[in-house]
Formats: C-alpha cells, sequence, structure tokens
C-alpha cells in the first residue's frame, strides 16, 4: 500500500502553488531600490595578451557610473579552487592564479575584460561596447593532446599545461600491467566524453547589496551552495568576514552542478556595490553563459579490459586526458581524479585496476561537475568496454554482467579502487530491469521495426555511483579544502509547528515538501505543521549545500539526527508534565506516554511548556525547544541499477530515434517515490541528451561553434520518449538514519552506455560491424560509421 | 521615450518604453510581473510565452511597442478568480510536472494555447507542440502526462 503522509508518500509539492503562479522568486526577480547594472566585456579571442584598455569614451556615455578593468582587482584576490590534486609522484597539482578581471591576458572567450556598472542594463550593455581593448592575439590551444604536446601555454607561469598526472593507485600499477600483458583477452576501446554545457534554464545571475551604515554586505545569487559561496568569496577573494558577509539564493532555476561553483561575477557586483554604495546587478544572458557557466565532462579515454577465458574481468587499466579548461574552477580538479577513478570497479569483482588521468589546461571555459560529474565518465568507459568485449567473446551482454557481479552475499564489498560498497544487489535490479522493459519482446519489436526498413537496437548496461562524498576527515586525505558535513537546525514553535532550517539547498529537488515528510513523520504531526528554510546565510546553519545527489543522505540525516534530540529532551519535559521518569517515556503518533500506564500528554503541551515554563524542570533543562545537528557521514552511500534503451535507427539517414528506456535502479529507501521518478527522468533526458544531442565545440581558434540554443541541441520534448522507471528494488544504506542513498544523478549517469550500446547493436543487426561511435551520435556521425 | 498600453491580466497597462524594449522587458521590468521568464536570447527556449490575443508568443520575440492595444495574459492570469490553480496549473502539480519552476510558467502558457486548439492531443502532438518551450529538470515524462491529465478534466467538464 502506498503511504499517503510521511516518510514513503508521493505528497504533492508545496512549492509549486508559487512557481505555478508567476510567484517564485528567482535572483533576477529581485529588485533593490536604486540599483545600478552590471555588463561585462568578455574577450572575443581565447588567448591574447591585453595591451591597452581604454574606458574613456565608455565612461562619458550616458548613465554610466563607474568602469572596472582587472587594475582595479589588482589588490583582491582570485578566485580560489576548493581541492588539491596530488599527482603520481607526491607533488600538488599545478595552480595557477584566477583573476576575477582579467590581468594581463585572456584565456578564453568569454574571460571578464572590465565590467561597467550604469544605471540602466541597456546603458552599461552599451557602454561596454565603447571600450577600446587592444589585444594582442596568441595561437590557443584548444586540443588536450596538443597541450600536454608543448603547445602554447595557457598559464606561462606554471611552465606547462599539465595540471597533474594522477595514478590511482600507483602502488598497482605494475601488478595491473602484467595482468593486462598475461590476459586471455584483452579488449580496448578509446573514446570521447562529450564536452557538456549544463544549461540550467534559469541563467546565473548576481546582486549585489551594501549597507554602509552597518557595514554589511548581502549577495543575492543563483546558486546551489549560499555558505560556500560566503566562505570562498568572503575569506579568499574579498576579506570580508561572514558576520559582515550574507549570501542569499533564493528559488534557483536548475543547477545541475553548474551553480556549485564560486564564479567572478559573484565577487564582482559584492564589491562594486561596496565601492559604489549601491546595490549593483548583473544577469547573465545566454549567450553569457555558454561562454562562462563552467563545462562538464570532455575526457579522452582509453580503457582495456582483461577477461579469462570464462569471461571473467581480472584486469581493467585506463589511461585518460581530461580538460580543465583555462582556469580551475572551484572543484573540477576533483573531478576526473576523486569521483572517476574510485568508481571504475563499477558492479563487478575487477580485482586489479589502474587509473591514470592526465588533467590539463586549454584556452577554453573553465570544466568542473556537471549532473554525475565523473562518475558518468567512468561509467560510460566501462560499460562501454564491456559491451565491446561481450561482442568480441560472444557472450550475452547481460550475461557478462551478471557473470562478474558482485553477489549479493558479497557486501560489505571493497573494491581495489578504495571504495567500500555497503549494500546492494545487481542481480535483483537486473531481473527487475528485464522486466519492466519487457527484454523477452525485444525480437519482436525488431521485427516490426525491420519490416518497415528500420534497424532496432537494445544496449543494456549497469551503474554505480558513489553519493554524499564523505566523511570530512577522509575527504580532506585526498585534497578537499573543505567539509563535508550538513546541518540542520529544528526549532518547534511554542504551539507545536516546527520549522526547519538546513544548509541544504533546493533548486528543483522539492526539498520544502520532502524535508518537512522526514520530520513530521518522526514526531507524527501533519506535514503541514513542518516548514523549511534554506538558502540563505543569515538564517540557516553553515551548511554544504546541494550537489552530488547528497541532500537526503547527508542533509537530511542531520535533520533526523536534530530531530532525535528535539524528542529526546521533549521526553524530559514530558516526564516532568507526567511526574515519571524519562526512561518510561514512550513517543509515538505525537503524544507521550509513560509506558505500562494510560497517562499520556499531547506533542502541542510538551511544546507550550518548553516556551511557557511554569510547570518545568527550570534546574535540569533549559526552556525552549531548538536543537542543531551537524551530521558528517560515516561513508558514501551507493546508488546503483540497470538500464536498458531501445533505438531505432533510420539506415537511409543515420538518425536514431529512442523508442523506449527503462531504468531499474536501488536508491535505498525513499522519501517520496513521485519526486525520485522525476528526478530520474530528468537524468535520463540529460544522459539521452548527451548520447544523441548534446556538444559543446570549439574550432581551433577556440571559438565556442555551440554557442546558443541554435547550435547546441538540448533534448527537446519530442527527442524523448516516455520513460519506465522503477525503484522497488531497494536495499537501504546501512551507516546513515534513513537509509538512503541519492538519486539525483543516477538517470544522468547511468543512460549514455544505454543509448550508444544500443545503436552499436542496431548497427551490428543491420549487418554493420562498428566498434564504437563517439557521443553525441547525430546522424552524420552514424551515416559516416555506417560507411566508413 | 514613447508610451505603450495594453490589457495585461485583464488590466488597463501602460509604461515608459524605448523603441528597443522587448516585451518581455516590459512585463518583468514595467510591470514587475516576474513570473515571465527569460532563459535565453535567440528565441528558442520558450519560458517567455504569454498570451497575445488569444495566441501563445514568446514575449522576448516582440517589442513592447508591437504589442500597443493587445490583450495580454501571462502566468500571473492563469490562476482561479479565487485564487485557487487553474486546471492546467493543478494538472502540473498533479503530475508533478515541474522541478525548478523556471520552464514552468512557459510551458503552463503553451499547454493552454495547445489545449485551446486541440483539445484531445495525442502524447506525440504534446511533443510536437512544446518543441519551442525547453525544460531541462523534468525530462518532460511528467510534463506530457500533465498535459493529458488537463486536456481530460477539460473535456469533462466541457
Ligand atoms: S526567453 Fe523567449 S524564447 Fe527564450
Ligand atoms: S522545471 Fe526546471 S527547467 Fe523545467
Amino acid at each position: 500500500m502506498p503511504k499517503d503522509f510521511g516518510i514513503g508518500a508521493s505528497t504533492k509539492r508545496r512549492e509549486d502553488a508559487r512557481f505555478l503562479t508567476g510567484n517564485g522568486q528567482y535572483t533576477d526577480d529581485i529588485n533593490i531600490h536604486g540599483q545600478a547594472y552590471a555588463h561585462f566585456l568578455r574577450s572575443q579571442v581565447a588567448h591574447g595578451k591585453i595591451s591597452a584598455v581604454n574606458v574613456e569614451a565608455a565612461a562619458a556615455m550616458p548613465g554610466v557610473i563607474r568602469i572596472f578593468t582587472g587594475a582595479d582587482f589588482e589588490g583582491v584576490g582570485g578566485l580560489p579552487c576548493g581541492w588539491q590534486v596530488t599527482d603520481r609522484h607526491g607533488e600538488p597539482m599545478k595552480e595557477p592564479g584566477h583573476p576575477v578581471l582579467a590581468q594581463g591576458k585572456v584565456r578564453h572567450v568569454g574571460d571578464p575584460i572590465a565590467a561597467v556598472v550604469a544605471e540602466s542594463a541597456a546603458e552599461a550593455r552599451d557602454a561596454a561596447e565603447a571600450i577600446e581593448v587592444e589585444i594582442e592575439e596568441l595561437p590557443a590551444v584548444i586540443d588536450m593532446k596538443a597541450a600536454v604536446e608543448g603547445g602554447p601555454l595557457v598559464h606561462d607561469d606554471i611552465g606547462s599545461n599539465l595540471c597533474y598526472d594522477w595514478g590511482f593507485i600507483e602502488d598497482n600499477r605494475d601488478e595491473v600491467d602484467a595482468a593486462i600483458r598475461d590476459a586471455h583477452h584483452v579488449t580496448t576501446l578509446e573514446l570521447t566524453n562529450n564536452r557538456l554545457v549544463p544549461n540550467a534554464m534559469e541563467p546565473r545571475v548576481a546582486v549585489g547589496d551594501y549597507n554602509a551604515a552597518n557595514d554589511e554586505s548581502t549577495l543575492y545569487t543563483t546558486s546551489q551552495n549560499p555558505h560556500v559561496i560566503r566562505l570562498l568569496m568572503g575569506a579568499f577573494v574579498l576579506a570580508v568576514p561572514e558576520h559582515k558577509l550574507r549570501v542569499v539564493a533564493p528559488d534557483v532555476g536548475g543547477g545541475f552542478g553548474s551553480k556549485i561553483f564560486h564564479y567572478a561575477e559573484e565577487a564582482f557586483c559584492t564589491l562594486a556595490a561596496r565601492q559604489l554604495r549601491r546595490a549593483v546587478k548583473w544577469t547573465a544572458s545566454r549567450s553569457e553563459a555558454f561562454v562562462t557557466d563552467a563545462h562538464g565532462r570532455d575526457h579522452v579515454t582509453r580503457i582495456e579490459l582483461a577477461l579469462d577465458d570464462g569471461g571473467h574481468f581480472v584486469a581493467i587499466r585506463t589511461s585518460t586526458l581530461a580538460n580543465l579548461g583555462a582556469y580551475l574552477s572551484t572543484f573540477a580538479p576533483s573531478i576526473p581524479t576523486w569521483l572517476h577513478g574510485t568508481l571504475m570497479a563499477g558492479n563487478y569483482r575487477t580485482p586489479l585496476i589502474y587509473v591514470n588521468v592526465r588533467a590539463v589546461f586549454t584556452n577554453t571555459v573553465p570544466v568542473d561537475a556537471y549532473r554525475g560529474a565523473g562518475r558518468p565518465e567512468a561509467t560510460f568507459q566501462l560499460e562501454r568496454v564491456i559491451d565491446k568485449a561481450a561482442r568480441e567473446l560472444g557472450i550475452d551482454p547481460i550475461e557478462i554482467r551478471r557473470r562478474n557481479f558482485i553477489a549479493a552475499e558479497d557486501f560489505p564489498y571493497a573494491t581495489p579502487v578504495a571504495l567500500e560498497y555497503d549494500t546492494g544487489n545487481y542481480h535483483a535490479t537486473m531481473d527487475r530491469l528485464e522486466e519492466i522493459a519487457d527484454l523477452q519482446g525485444f525480437e519482436a519489436r525488431a521485427e516490426t521495426s525491420q519490416a518497415k526498413g528500420k534497424l532496432r537496437g537494445l544496449g543494456v548496461n549497469c551503474y554505480i555511483e558513489a553519493c554524499g562524498i564523505a566523511p570530512s576527515n577522509l575527504v580532506g586525505q585526498l585534497g578537499a579544502r573543505a567539509g563535508l558535513y550538513e546541518s540542520a537546525t529544528v526549532r518547534v514553535n511554542a504551539t507545536g509547528s516546527v520549522t526547519v532550517m538546513t544548509g541544504s539547498h533546493s533548486h528543483g529537488q522539492g526539498h520544502e515538501t520532502t524535508f518537512p515528510q522526514v520530520v513530521a513523520d518522526m514526531l507524527g504531526i501533519e506535514e503541514g505543521q513542518v516548514n523549511i528554510l534554506h538558502g540563505d546565510t543569515a538564517n540557516t546553519p553553515m551548511g554544504m549545500g546541494t550537489y552530488g545527489s547528497r541532500s537526503i543522505a547527508v542533509g537530511g540525516a542531520a535533520m533526523v539526527r536534530a530531530t532525535e534530540k528535539i524528542i529526546s529532551k521533549a521526553k524530559k519535559i514530558a516526564a516532568h508534565l507526567m511526574e515519571a521518569s524519562a526512561e518510561d517515556i514512550e513517543f509515538s503518533e505525537g503524544a507521550f506516554k509513560v509506558a505500562g500506564t494510560d497517562k499520556q500528554v499531547a506533542w502541542g503541551d510538551v511544546c507550550l511548556a518548553a516556551y511557557v515554563p511554569h510547570n518545568y524542570p527550570l534546574a535540569e533543562l533549559e526552556p525552549g525547544l531548538e536543537e542543531t545537528a551537524f551530521y558528517d557521514p560515516a561513508n558514501f552511500t551507493f546508488p546503483a541499477g540497470a538500464y536498458a534503451c531501445e533505438v531505432e535507427l533510420d539506415p537511409e539517414t543515420g538518425k536514431v530515434d529512442v523508442c523506449s528506456f527503462a531504468a531499474a535502479d536501488d536508491f535505498g529507501n525513499i522519501i517520496n517515490p513521485m519526486i525520485v521518478d522525476g528526478q530520474v527522468h530528468g537524468g535520463i533526458a540529460q544522459g539521452v541528451g548527451q548520447a544523441l544531442l548534446e556538444n559543446a565545440v570549439y574550432d581551433s581558434d577556440g571559438q565556442l561553434l555551440s554557442g546558443s540554443y541554435m547550435d547546441y541541441a538540448m533534448p527537446r520534448a519530442d527527442d524523448v520518449p516516455s520513460f519506465t522507471v522503477d525503484h522497488s528494488c531497494q536495499t537501504p544504506c546501512t551507516h546513515n538514519p534513513l537509509g538512503v542513498k541519492g538519486c539525483g544523478e543516477a538517470g544522468a549517469i547511468g543512460s549514455p552506455p544505454a543509448v550508444v550500446n544500443a545503436v552499436v547493436d542496431a548497427l551490428s543487426r543491420g549487418g554493420y560491424e562498428v566498434a564504437h561511435i563517439d557521443m553525441p551520435l547525430s546522424p552524420s556521425r552514424v551515416w559516416q560509421a555506417m560507411n566508413a | 521615450m514613447p508610451n505603450v498600453s495594453m490589457t495585461v491580466n485583464g488590466r488597463n497597462v501602460s509604461g515608459e518604453i524605448e523603441g528597443r524594449t522587448l516585451l518581455s522587458e516590459f512585463i518583468r521590468d514595467t510591470l514587475q510581473l516576474t513570473g515571465t521568464h527569460v532563459g535565453c536570447d535567440t528565441s528558442q527556449c520558450g519560458a517567455c510565452v504569454v498570451h497575445a490575443d488569444g495566441r501563445a508568443v514568446k514575449s522576448c520575440t516582440m517589442f513592447a511597442w508591437e504589442a500597443e492595444g493587445a490583450d495580454i495574459v501571462s502566468i500571473e492570469g492563469m490562476a482561479n478568480a479565487d485564487g485557487s490553480l487553474g486546471v492546467i496549473q493543478q494538472a502540473f502539480q498533479d503530475n508533478h510536472g515541474l522541478q525548478c519552476g523556471f520552464c514552468t510558467p512557459g510551458m503552463v502558457m503553451s499547454a493552454a494555447a495547445l489545449l485551446q486548439d486541440n483539445p484531445d492531443p495525442s502524447e506525440a502532438e504534446i511533443r510536437d507542440y512544446l518543441e519551442g518551450n525547453i525544460c531541462r529538470c523534468t525530462g518532460y515524462h511528467n510534463i506530457v502526462k500533465a498535459i493529458q491529465a488537463a486536456a481530460g478534466s477539460l473535456r469533462a467538464a466541457a
């Protein structure tokens, strides 16, 4: 029976009421009395020396208040990087500077050179056009191979374009080499994980405000983690202490990773507002977003999978070039390393694994986390090479996976790449997939397609992801410069309603609905009696925000801990009211009872007593009912699943249609199934987008050729089918109090290999032996592969 | 600066504009009706869709002066008179047809226009009609479901 309340219920989202009536408050909807507008003049060339910036004519334009250039930011810190990777020789990565406004050099198209602040947005834009910039153009380095093989230097001061050469686990390298040398069979695949532009539908916006009377700055910004921005910007860039700096991320129109990072425009608007003593607002155009939001993926990988004569995996060796773009974005170094290498075991018992990643600077937009972040790159290469191996060895693709699965009884399972999976049941998710995707019926459907002159293909794959990165002391050893806990304050009001202040942030995930489901369930009160505050450093405890599918697993856990503290204190109050001992108090369905008696007091009476403490044990207990918890997880969580995609391919044109997509996921326990389904749908559409449509393409001069929705093919409603999703297979996480694993990224991680596997299958059924096609599988690429 | 007058959500409004002021800017900045969103600068995303004289238009592709005398309806004009959600809005909530909500106003306005022309659209017709509305969050699955549900409710009420 589906529940209609609390944990496990598909409660409808309360936030929808404002979003559906136009009453949401996104950052661009915020206007501060007397605000001025910023417009950035950005580099049109990918690489060059700035020889002169002449602002005189522009400064005289109507409405111009002030023009800022790199020189104005010389005394200000650069944008910091939040993760330091150590290379395979034990050396720290190269960490070049990242100025707020370009100093001396521009390094990618879109690099900001100057900023105009004017009375209106149009005047700021007009004046920016009148700034005269002289740039001595330098040869750009775009291709990663060229970048490591002695191409032009993006950063002259670090002597090469290599940020780090990472080996994981370096000590295993020789053993892996030997196993591959001696293996019965080795399948090798070279592939590209295409560069993507995250494209949250809301472009980034920053509004800086300054109150001179108390020397306080406020930044309204489109962020997934306002506390992180406050810390990075306050401590490293502007030298403004936290108590003088408030960061608000109100309704945010999607993030997908791209709104984790601290961007130059945030620091600029905050600083400009302080200097000009009036609010300064900047709203990105979509064209600007394409050349300034951190991009995702962009790996080139060679993977080798060694198998024994029974089709068992014996070793994996990979070598990857990862593009970092022109500067280190906030968490960029961690993506191709700790979020990628550690996932190379996938769902399988491969005893030996070695991962090498060389991360390089190029004259392109910085690359950082995008939905899945490292884990899609790991999953794609692994699941593609397994498919190729199955074909080479004549083993059914599902059978080869099953043969190598970590068995249900093997958990907890320590992988050779440093993770310990707590729970999972990969055969069960595969069983579920076979049912929901009706794999039995595939051959009949393939015949129907054939009768229409189309080639039908089936692609199946598995994925595992690691969510809720933790614990903080471990990630600190791995180079993180941040903690990865989450926080919650549960404030019980005098009449029994509850306000939860969480460090998590919701930008589409529905926390305003799901978080109250948990607290209401624990307290036995109505969901409507609980609401949450988030997104404002002024009224929430220090939190790390929302990314990496961590909100319910880490933020939810903090909320549970705080609620447990509430219950424990409330029991003491109830004990006092009933003249019993706290140990004898039982709490259920919103009432405190003395065990073995019929004495009870209601939740509301206890809350009132806490705030009107007339009959109250004041000597032993503080009044009030408000508790805070910080939760630092003991381990990652490991959602996993099996996905199937069916495509129909038109052999005349190479066009691929996705006919059906089925996902069987194991997310552990689930708070709101409706919202989980929605997260998976969205992730699959992004994965199908990556596989068939999306590609950030640079020409050799560093111009972004796909820099608008005219050229960058976003998945539209008619590009995807309806999806079949199922999460009935549940192996709860063992180390967080809710037993949850997280579901935000699964769809985007698990779906690209299913699509590509399906296309290769369709081609093979049509008699075309094509080993691999790089994403996106556009009609022209497919057609070329068929006609090569 | 020239003046422009039109009806927006049943109210007569007027305001000063520049020749280059877009209808979307007039609605958002002058009228402070911020439910209409701007997601692109190439008329591709559909976050800005409003109705002008009964037709769905991308308000970023019209100059404000082009709407002189027009009857404009934006997302703020879609709820029932008592403030409760209209049929299409309710269907979006019931079917979880929105996540971050940024594309949502445009989606609802497009859906309303579709259902006016075609009260019983097939899934393929809905997907085809939404070609000009991009959503990055939902994968469209629940948007399609919401529109189908809304179509059913509207037909039942007709
Ligand atoms: S803002 Fe009008 S179509 Fe994108
Ligand atoms: S709900 Fe976020 S873009 Fe559609």
